[in-house]
């Protein structure tokens, strides 16, 4: 029994090293572009640091020079250069990534919540009702759950299928706990544990477009979803 | 004879494997406290873990991203910093000629401060350890009732431009922990678990009562204004933010047997 705590203790170890190591790939040669602070050149780049050469400035470096990330496609700010793994409801494992190419709609829930998360639901829910026919199979509408302990697979199916949330449009996804901290990080959302099934979290709700590029967040409970739907219709091809 | 020798080596090499602390960390003894702001503002339970004795230096810091490129200023993505990070450095791998190497880093986000812990084997610690921590002064592990105590963290949130001082210049604590106090802010696993921000009222459900006026009822430490100075930083923080007297230090847990 010991001998296996241990054995599972280093292959986490081993793994995290590993999950580490393959971070250094996604580094890549980058065309770097400096420019003096002033101007004084005009728009004139260097390629490495210095001064420059009519004021004495240290070069700085500029900040929309082209980055081209190994991946290619997606930009700096896309959330789809998160690592973490996901389960869905329906048992499949899945990055972020994997979600690119559609519209996603993202909010964060637990299902054992009785206060807030209904309403988010409801909201998510009359969101999706006014989106056009045609846009829908270009959404994606995703619940994650902050408490990936107690909201597995299974939970989030049923809470599906209890909302009327079981067409392909809808996603459900159980995260690791550090990797749904990183993600809420990412959305600014603030959450706290204060009984073993209850949270406090803020409510807001995310859009992004096809890259994964946040364009915009609601926040609140029962405010005017207007701005969010128009949001996605003018984002969705 | 050769056997007791041979004994004496198998001990040397054992021992360290028995009472296995890791390098520049110490052993932190858990126990039950109640923090400022805890769950339901009562008692919370830290295990036992191990934690760095001092905060992470400019030097530790460019060691790992030489080895983690994908942290360096120019190749870091906005996703995980924004515009000052790094920005007391003078390139990719090279600090200003005026910071020093062991000065405490800072202008790092929490993405950048939990990769670097979790590529060390360890992890930022949460805000409840950090706080237990913290806590204590030289001889007591409990020295918030001390109003020396108090006076000492707030003599340092005025004295300007801690941040450029060297790790171990303040009084190790009786963990033997240095600079908690007196020299950086520390960032923390679950900073984003305190409920306070600009539009508390709206965005969150519950507890977000630190600085509106229901604060002072909730508060279990009428006293300890520092530690409300502390949760209201992590309170207002995005995890991609950068500041000049924010850094870092790591824990470890230890497994239970």
């Amino acid at each position: 029994m010991k001998i296996s705590r241990y054995i599972v203790i280093i292959l986490i170890t081993i793994t995290n090293v590993l999950s580490c190591r393959s971070d250094k790939k996604t580094t890549s040669d980058l065309a770097q572009a400096y420019q003096c602070p002033m101007k004084c050149e005009g728009e004139k780049t260097y390629n490495e640091t210095g001064s420059c050469k009519i004021c004495n400035m240290d070069l700085v470096l500029v900040a929309n020079s082209p980055k081209t990330l190994e991946s290619g496609v997606i930009s700096e700010e896309s959330i789809f250069n998160l690592t973490s793994k996901w389960n869905t409801e329906e048992g499949k494992t899945i990055q972020l990534k994997d979600l690119k190419g559609k519209t996603l709609v993202m909010v964060m829930i637990y299902t054992s919540c009785k206060a807030a998360c209904p309403r988010l639901a409801a909201d998510m829910r009359y969101i999706e009702s006014t989106i056009p026919d045609e846009k829908i199979k270009n959404i994606q509408f995703v619940l994650v759950s902050i408490d990936p302990e107690t909201d597995t697979p299974e939970k989030l199916k049923a809470f599906a299928k209890e909302n009327g949330m079981q067409n392909n449009q809808w996603t459900f996804l159980q995260g690791s706990v550090s990797g749904v901290r990183e993600f809420a990080n990412v959305l600014s959302v603030k959450y706290k544990e204060i009984s073993p099934i209850d949270f406090s979290h803020s409510n807001i709700i995310s859009v992004f477009n096809t890259q994964g590029e946040l364009i915009h967040q609601q926040e609140g409970l029962g405010v005017d979803n207007k701005e969010t739907i128009e949001t996605i219709i003018k984002i969705t091809p | 004879m050769k056997n007791k020798a041979f004994i004496l080596l198998l001990t040397l090499i054992i021992q360290p494997l028995l009472f296995a602390q890791t390098k520049g960390m110490v052993s932190i003894k858990g126990s039950r406290y109640i923090p400022l702001y805890g769950r339901d503002s009562s008692v919370v339970e830290v295990k036992n873990f191990e934690m760095d004795v001092f905060p992470v230096t400019n030097a530790d810091y460019a060691n790992f991203i030489k080895q983690y490129p994908k942290w360096q200023k120019s190749k870091v993505i906005k996703l995980f910093v924004d515009k000052s990070y790094l920005t007391n450095w003078e390139n990719d791998l090279e600090l200003k000629d005026s910071e020093k190497p062991d000065s405490p880093v800072t202008y790092i986000s929490w993405f950048a401060a939990k990769d670097y812990c979790e590529c060390q084997g360890k992890r930022l610690p949460t805000i409840d350890e950090w706080e237990y921590v913290a806590m204590a002064d030289e001889t007591t592990k409990d020295a918030r009732v001390k109003s020396s105590y108090n006076k000492q963290i707030l003599a340092w949130y005025e004295a300007p431009r801690s941040n450029e001082n060297k790790i171990g210049e303040n009084q190790k604590n009786i963990w033997g922990v240095h600079d908690l106090h007196g020299l950086v802010w520390e960032w923390t696993l679950d900073f984003n678990s305190v409920l306070i921000t600009g539009e508390s009222r709206k965005d969150v459900d519950k507890d977000s009562n630190l600085f509106c006026a229901s604060a002072a009822v909730n508060a279990t430490d009428l006293m300890n204004y520092a530690a409300f100075m502390r949760y209201a930083i992590r309170g207002s923080l995005k995890a991609k933010y950068s500041m000049k007297n924010l850094g870092f230090r790591c824990v470890k847990d230890i497994p239970t047997k």
